[in-house]
């Protein structure tokens, strides 16, 4: 019964035309996901996981950066927790990002929520954000939302256990990884709207750069918030109105 | 670690994967942000990809690089044009890759 609800409501999802908007929005840059995701599969491999363990590691963890983070931890045979505690720093953008899913999925069922939160990966969370910047509950969120998981998940998957099997084969010295860099560089772009937007860009930037040196990525954290003060402070002291005059 | 060891670990990463997208949106309660907070997270998804891109393109094992030749700072230039002259994510991503994997190949960059 509780699962052929289930059924209904994913079919119901699935025809609604938010979801195919959610898939298009994110179809430009799932080039450059899935070279990430190849450059991934190969790292994993290269690291000295074993096949099985690097399918297991893809397929359940879903987190380039933290699997990124974990594999020299797991070669230099670190204790568990280690590894935990790492893996949640380099996921401390994601607890940021959550406050603002909270406002947009507060209201539905838990698991609803426990399944949004999981496939909720950086690329959603920006997608989702740029195409409801105001925040509160739309029905058409939802199905806008799988229909990004519905591009992503096998644009980043089906490369990386390519990149599993194949590891010896593919060059990764030409730098193929880059094409994910320049798929997030297109994205940014494309979010650069107003002033305010390219001054919390710049200074996301740079912070980033300037604190690169913290271990554990918390130089994004560090960025973010630097990001949030400086639009903040910008639109308190220079209104955009003002400024253009 | 043994095997099954790292296999455990490994689930246990995919724990922290689902508890840390979700952290603030499990609980029943909103958490209480203040409201400038709210305004200002507006800012947060561009700057996580600014944060992101940057070092990517302008260090090199955790320093700045010393040197033009190098085929980042090329292959992101051209990516650049061609966004601001065209629009497209796919030929953004495109160009810079042809122009990355020339300079590579071709001159060793």
């Amino acid at each position: 019964m509780a699962a052929g609800r289930f059924f209904d409501d994913a079919r119901a999802q699935w025809h609604h035309p938010d979801f195919r908007r959610g898939a298009r929005d994110m179809a430009g840059i799932t080039l450059g996901i899935s070279a990430w995701g190849l450059v991934t599969g190969v790292a994993m491999i290269k690291s000295g996981l074993s096949v099985g363990l690097a399918l297991l590691m893809t397929l359940i963890v879903f987190a380039g950066s933290s699997q990124l983070a974990a594999l020299p931890l797991i070669a230099s045979g670190a204790p568990m927790w280690v590894l935990w505690a790492t893996a949640f720093c380099v996921n401390l953008r994601f607890v940021i990002f959550s406050a603002q899913w909270h406002l947009y999925f507060g209201n539905l069922p838990r698991v609803r929520r426990l399944m949004i939160g999981y496939f909720a990966a950086d690329l959603n969370y920006v997608a989702f954000l740029n195409r409801f910047p105001q925040a509160r509950p739309d029905p058409r969120q939802e199905p806008y939302f799988w229909g990004g998981v519905a591009a992503n998940w096998p644009a980043w998957q089906i490369p990386s256990v390519i990149g599993i099997l194949l590891a010896d084969r593919i060059p990764t010295e030409w730098g193929l990884g880059f094409a994910g860099v320049l798929a997030l560089l297109g994205l940014s772009y494309s979010l650069l709207k107003d002033r305010n937007s390219w001054v919390s860009a710049g200074v996301a930037g740079c912070a980033a750069v300037a604190a690169y040196a913290l271990p554990l990525r918390l130089n994004i954290v560090v960025a973010i918030a630097a990001a949030v003060a400086a639009g903040l402070l910008l639109e308190k002291w220079l209104p955009e109105k003002e400024a253009a005059a | 670690m043994s095997e099954w060891e790292t296999g455990l670990a490994i689930v246990g990463m995919a724990l922290v994967t689902l508890i840390t997208r979700g952290f603030f949106l499990y609980p029943e309660r909103e958490v209480p942000l203040p409201a400038w907070l709210k305004q200002g997270l507006r800012y947060a998804p561009l700057a996580a990809l600014a944060a992101v891109i940057v070092p990517e393109v302008v260090m090199s094992q955790g320093r700045l690089i010393g040197t033009w030749q190098d085929a980042r700072l090329f292959a992101t230039a051209a990516a650049t044009v061609y966004y601001f002259s065209r629009r497209g994510i796919l030929g953004t991503i495109v160009t810079g890759t042809a122009v990355m994997l020339t300079l590579r190949i071709g001159l060793n960059w």
